[in-house]
């Protein structure tokens, strides 16, 4: 179930805009998810094809763009990729977690609009 | 065909929602404290044990898949509880929270919210409250923090509870605290045992002084 209020947010969000623009309906949806963000792709678009039945969305598909994980080493002050079980950089020193990594947005929708 | 650039955070609405909420919530002199940890960490034996030791009067919020038995609870030891079901969601949101506060008509004091008994995704979004309180113990294992990472980045307190039962436990404190202190540097951390007592009055001095550092 984790997937379902954040799934009926994309939906309202890409419908929101396309009513905005008098679109027909929307094709694409584009998501930015980061690694951290704790959405699966793979469950937004199976939520995704059930409950957009009978909006602008349905149809459409979902392109997600992801985003690798970083953290901020305390020491040296690099950026870099974390490992599981682990906050270490490479140099020793302690990573801090950034937002690099957590971003989770709709970045874009492509529509079909109606003829003129 | 055409594309429309959106650029907006899915998170958006939820959030202005909670930061109204908390307003109202400040305005009221209500302090709103939301309360994560794994199911049967012991948040409601928790709160049990630290509502009579608060310096103001404390109503809960309780948030589960399905039943009432720890509002149940509550009110039998005469606590103001309202349950909240979310039949299957994993974590409460915004709206649900104002329903619920407008029902238990709330006068000045704390409000706490036991969220769902989840690691994830209660720690992606705010409700309205000041602050986090992020249970866990040791019977859990001390490498939660290297796998539920946001829960205690999140969180301004931390309680360890169960300390009673660590020497029948290989919970590694210090591989615990290294993660806690890797994500979170700031967070207050307490050793608690919601069954004998341990730690819960230095949890509720901690509260009373969050909540109105004035006083």
């Amino acid at each position: 179930m984790h997937e379902l209020p954040i799934t009926q947010r994309i939906i309202q969000i890409a419908s929101d805009a396309a009513r905005e623009r008098g679109a027909k309906r929307v094709t694409k949806i584009y998501v930015v998810a980061g690694d951290g963000s704790g959405y699966m792709p793979d469950s937004i678009q199976l939520y995704f094809d059930l409950i957009s039945a009978g909006t602008l969305c349905e149809g459409a598909a979902v392109e997600f763009e992801a985003v690798k994980s970083m953290l901020k080493c305390e020491q040296c002050g690099r950026l870099f990729e974390r490992k599981p079980f682990d906050f270490t950089c490479p140099c020793g020193g302690q990573g801090r977690p950034t937002d690099i990594g957590r971003e989770f947005y709709v970045k874009s929708i492509e529509v079909e609009n109606e003829p003129d | 065909m055409s594309q429309i650039d959106i650029q907006e955070s899915i998170y958006k609405r939820n959030d202005e929602l909670a930061a109204e909420l908390n307003q109202e919530f400040t305005c009221r002199g209500i302090y709103c404290v939301n309360v994560l940890g794994a199911p049967g960490v012991g948040k409601t034996s928790t709160l049990i044990r630290l509502l009579p030791l608060l310096n103001a009067l404390a109503a809960v919020i309780e948030g589960d898949i399905e039943s009432d038995i720890d509002t149940e609870k509550l009110k039998k030891l005469g606590i103001q509880a309202y349950q909240v079901n979310t039949h299957g969601a994993c974590h409460l949101e915004t709206p649900v929270i104002q329903q619920a506060a407008d029902a238990l008509g709330l006068k000045a004091g704390f409000l706490f919210i036991e969220n769902i008994g989840n690691l994830v995704c209660p720690a992606e979004f705010v409700i309205g409250e000041h602050m986090k309180l992020l249970i866990t113990s040791v019977t859990e294992g001390s490498d939660k923090p290297y796998k539920y990472p946001l829960a205690f980045e999140k969180a301004d307190a931390i309680l360890i509870n169960k300390v009673d039962l660590a020497p029948y436990v290989d919970f590694d404190e210090a591989y615990y605290l290294k993660g806690v202190r890797a994500l979170n540097p700031n967070a207050q951390v307490f050793r608690i045992s919601a069954r004998n007592d341990e730690g819960i009055r230095e949890v509720a001095t901690w509260l009373n002084h969050r909540a109105r550092p004035e006083a």
